[in-house]
């Protein structure tokens, strides 16, 4: 048996139960792998439930800077007696069992390709910890002592994070190092050399920030100047709210310590929306965030807004569907759903975040955009992306940019126009009208804003001329609206390459490892990187220098793929379809696997590969 | 056939205290059916806004949807209207009195808007106690649709097809008084001498309050076997106490016998005065309104009037404690924090 040996490329899986105290932990040892400058990608795969529950913590270390899911574990920290089996058996070859060795193992734990560490982390406790409720909750630090004398991590660096942490409770702090150094102390005495994974101090990681993408978001609705909020809970969106108050709370206050912002929970996902859409009818910047139920809820506030063209911000968060689906898992399924909500003819912006950094600014920026366009911008965030911590560039802001409010006239402007003002007279022939607020005049601008078909001046009409002409006005705006999203990120485009990939969000981490390892198998792809919706011409054209592209995505649907197909008239047979949904992030190994089965299946039917290509 | 209102006006019309004339308040023509009651409210709301010399600009009216939220187009042409999505007017003022919090919000909603398919966001709006006046034009049926009850139609009461409703009713105001209302009134279309002082009053009321109109619809609902037709109403109405509602910017000319007259002052130095008889309610006390409410119903009266007031209450920005400048107004320095700022919040995720 040859035990598995790395430095700063392996992955540690922490099993655990719900609600015991692990999550601390489990980043304590995660944030000292980042400020060793080791890139590295934690991820908490954890049940819809409060306690009691298993609930697994994933850290990819790679020095390479590969973020994405890796699958599989080399080193799994069980101490979940519930799903101790399951740990045991699905440990790679050669990998490290570690477990509070206490109680010893049961007997049919039987396996010879693995090295066993036993740690006994309560009896530990129960020796040295005085404090009887502390124990349960410092077992979890000890383990992450252990952890530092197996895997080589600096013992100062997590000393520096407890006290750091405690700041506030410095009585917390000195039991939390003592049970670091105990787990410290016992795997050096007893595991020397046991253990082959190291940890080493690297240069990868310079000024980079590591945050979960939806405090991300909320701060980045923060600059962007949002101050009304109607919101519902729902998991996995609801930490974009607790983020924004949070930092409104901090950062919005007046002379009189009153607060910049009205945020309101809402008595549902319907009316959390109407809220958004109400304050930004009358000239605020209002948001939401939900999850793909809430999406679902709110189409028909989606449809207002889109007919009565009033901007608003609606942050989707996505999860695992249908229906309630897999509430704590990840999942890119509301794409199709979310670009066409609503009956009748619709369609919404979207924006594709892909990493923290973006989903700040893209959340600052969607408030520019849903004014700009006067129409809803929904930021089409995930689970995987939101509420775990991932590495990002350092935000950044310019002092000079200005919001952009978009064609809003003033009651005096209107009185000095040459012509008769109306709500929807496209006066400029990009299919965007002028809007006013209430309030701001006695004698110019009031109009009736309304649901139901209305004319040029805003007026009830059942003119079927009228009506069709206003929503091909619609359909002119959604054309300028190309413009003014965020562009592709072509990640690598070169000359006389027939293969390419296409992908967004959080599927990008694994996609980019994957066109790494198909560069260095010599099979050349081009890549894209979508980030909005309406598409723009480049996305087309891309596609058409290609003859196959695979569309990759975590749903079962292909949604991506059909939309693409269905925006662009491209003959499906040229788009290939790589999915997950299982609810855990796409890994890199899965599209590899994917393509080259689709490879293979196309090579064996050459006509159909060619009809595909020639489109 | 035209519906243009004549844009001539006589030059001796009067004027309010701002200057304005009656005419300013008006709205486009109705297209509602002749004799329908909500007309009437929406005459009875351009007379309270009239006397109470609001700027037209500086009120908004919101509606769901339904022959009642048609109505915000026949009365304030110079305010901005927000004909919303059926039941979900609550939640658009809520977000729009967030933006703003100066301007007057008029909600107008129906039975079946606010009673079945809005209930819940009715209920909730009464909670957060925004600042609205939220009337119900109530008819005890689907008007827009042709006459199916809705869930304020009496138990036992039948419309023009003539099948007794077989459900409970809700009351709105006995609803509203038991989530919190600091100000619960219910009107009759076909009184406006009552009608318009309660809805001064609940104008000038901070907070949320309710103006629960019975507005008989005359093509569905208009019948022998109705209790929510004319002549049913008639016969069965009953008031608290008869009442004043004296404005801050009125001069009060008249005296008042001291022992016989309770007042209230309301948030903005308004007075309302109410005479007492002797079985009269105590409106500030929430039991006893809900009481006098059900001592009515089992008389089979309704009982109309100013049902409840609480003037202590603060409203959604109180709460909230949000900032005094409407947040639409605030400045970009108001609102982002700018990038020394930001450095210095990242600087925590490392």
């Amino acid at each position: 048996m040859t035990p598995i040996q790395g430095t700063n490329d392996f992955v540690i899986r922490f099993a655990n139960v719900n609600g015991s105290g692990s999550a601390s932990a489990n980043n304590l040892f995660a944030k000292a792998i980042f400020r060793m400058g080791i890139p590295v990608s934690p991820k908490n795969i954890f049940p819809s439930n409060i306690q009691g529950l298993p609930t697994w913590f994933e850290v990819r270390v790679n020095e390479q800077g590969y973020l994405g899911r890796r699958g599989g574990y080399d080193f799994v920290v069980a101490v979940n007696g519930q799903t101790m089996r399951d740990d045991y058996e699905g440990l790679n070859s050669g990998g490290y069992f570690f477990y509070d060795s206490t109680r010893p193992l049961p007997e049919n734990y039987q396996r010879e390709d693995i090295i066993v560490i036993g740690v006994p982390l309560t009896q530990l406790c129960n020796q040295e910890i005085s404090n009887p409720k502390l124990r349960q909750l410092l077992k979890n630090i000890v383990y992450v002592g252990a952890l530092a004398a197996l895997l080589d991590i600096e013992l100062s660096v997590l000393t520096d994070a407890i006290t750091t942490q405690f700041k506030k409770k410095p009585k917390l702090a000195a039991p939390n190092i003592q049970a670091l150094e105990l787990g410290y102390t016992y795997a050096t005495d007893n595991f020397t050399d046991t253990c082959r994974l190291r940890v080493r101090r690297s240069d990868m990681l310079t000024d980079e920030i590591i945050i979960d993408g939806n405090s991300a978001t909320g701060l980045g609705a923060l600059y962007g100047g949002a101050t009304v909020v109607g919101w519902y809970p729902i998991t996995p969106s609801t930490s974009v709210i607790e983020a924004f108050s949070s930092f409104a709370s901090q950062y919005r206050r007046d002379d009189e310590n009153n607060i910049r912002a009205g945020i309101i929970q809402a008595e549902d996902e319907l009316a959390a929306l109407g809220i958004a859409i109400g304050a930004c009818w009358n000239g605020a910047r209002g948001f939401t965030a939900t999850s793909g139920p809430g999406v679902s809820l709110m189409s028909e506030f989606l449809g207002l807004a889109y007919f009565a063209e009033i901007p608003v911000v609606l942050i989707d968060v996505q999860r695992t569907g249908p229906s309630t689906g897999m509430p704590t898992r990840t999942q890119q399924s509301d794409v199709a759903p979310a670009a066409y909500a609503s009956h009748g003819d619709t369609k919404h912006i979207l924006l594709f975040p892909s990493a923290p950094k973006e989903c700040f600014e893209m959340a600052a920026q969607s408030f520019d955009l849903a004014e700009q366009l006067q129409t809803p911008v929904i930021i089409m965030s995930d689970l995987d992306l939101g509420m775990n911590d991932n590495i990002s560039k350092p935000f950044v802001w310019d002092d000079n940019r200005r919001y952009r409010r978009g064609k809003v006239l003033s009651g005096e402007e209107i009185l000095s126009l040459p012509e008769k003002w109306g709500r929807y007279r496209d006066v400029d022939g990009d299919g965007i009208c002028y809007r006013t607020l209430p309030g701001n005049h006695p004698e110019a601008g009031a109009y009736f804003t309304r649901g139901s078909s209305h004319d040029e001046y805003a007026g009830y009409t059942e003119d079927n001329a009228t009506y069709a002409a206003n929503m091909a006005r619609l359909a002119r705006k959604w054309q300028t609206a190309r413009q003014y999203v965020p562009a592709p990120v072509v990640e690598m485009h070169d000359k006389g390459i027939d293969d390419a990939m296409i992908f967004f969000g959080t599927t990008t981490q694994s996609a980019m490892e994957a066109l790494d390892t198909l560069k260095r198998d010599h099979k050349r792809f081009n890549a894209m990187r979508l980030r909005a919706f309406p598409f723009q011409e480049e996305v087309f054209e891309f596609i058409h220098d290609h003859e196959r592209i695979f569309v990759i995505e975590q749903n079962r649907d292909a949604q991506m793929r059909t939309l693409i197909i269905n925006e662009g008239n491209i003959h499906p047979q040229k788009l290939f379809s790589v999915v997950n949904y299982d609810g855990l992030p796409i890994t890199a190994a899965h599209i590899l696997k994917s393509i080259e089965t689709a490879l293979s299946t196309a090579a064996a039917e050459p006509e159909t590969a060619h009809k595909g290509g020639s489109q | 056939m035209t519906y243009r209102r004549p844009t001539f006006r006589h030059p001796d019309l009067p004027k309010n205290e701002r200057g304005y004339t009656k005419r300013e308040y008006e709205g486009g023509i109705s297209t509602l059916c002749a004799g329908c009651g909500h007309d009437s409210i929406s005459s009875a709301i351009i007379q309270a806004c009239y006397e109470l010399a609001l700027e037209p600009h500086r009120v908004a009216k919101m509606s769901g949807i339904g022959c009642s939220s048609k109505t915000p187009a026949y009365f304030l042409g110079k305010s901005h209207g927000f004909n919303s999505v059926h039941g979900r007017m609550p939640s658009v003022a809520t977000g729009a009195n967030m933006a703003n919090r100066d301007l007057t919000y008029i909600g107008v909603s129906g039975d079946g808007d606010t009673a079945s398919i809005g209930m819940g966001q009715f209920a909730h709006v009464v909670r957060r106690n925004l600042d609205m006046t939220y009337i119900v034009m109530n008819n005890g049926c689907y008007g827009l649709t042709k006459g199916q009850d809705s869930a304020t139609a009496d138990r036992g009461s039948a419309g023009k097809k003539g099948v007794p409703n077989p459900f409970e009713s809700i009351d709105l105001c006995e609803v509203a008084i038991q989530l919190g209302s600091g100000f619960v009134a219910r009107g009759f279309s076909g009184d406006k001498e009552q009608l318009v002082p309660l809805l001064k009053a609940a104008i000038s009321h901070k907070g949320f309050s309710l103006v629960d109109v019975i507005s008989p619809c005359v093509t569905f609902n208009n019948t022998q076997q109705s209790t929510k037709s004319y002549s049913w109403v008639r016969d069965h109405i009953e008031a608290t106490a008869t009442f004043d509602f004296i404005p801050l910017m009125q001069e009060i000319t008249t005296e008042y016998d001291k022992g016989s007259a309770t007042s209230v002052t309301m948030h903005d130095g308004s007075i309302l005065n109410f005479y007492k008889s002797d079985d009269s309610v105590d409106v500030t006390s929430r039991r006893a309104a809900i009481d006098a409410l059900e001592k009515h119903r089992e008389q089979n009266q309704i009982l109309t009037g100013l049902l409840h007031v609480n003037e202590d209450l603060g409203d959604t920005h109180a709460i909230l404690k949000t900032t005094q400048s409407p947040l639409n107004a605030l400045s970009e320095q108001e609102l982002c924090p700018g990038a020394a700022t930001l450095q210095h919040i990242i600087q925590k995720y490392r």
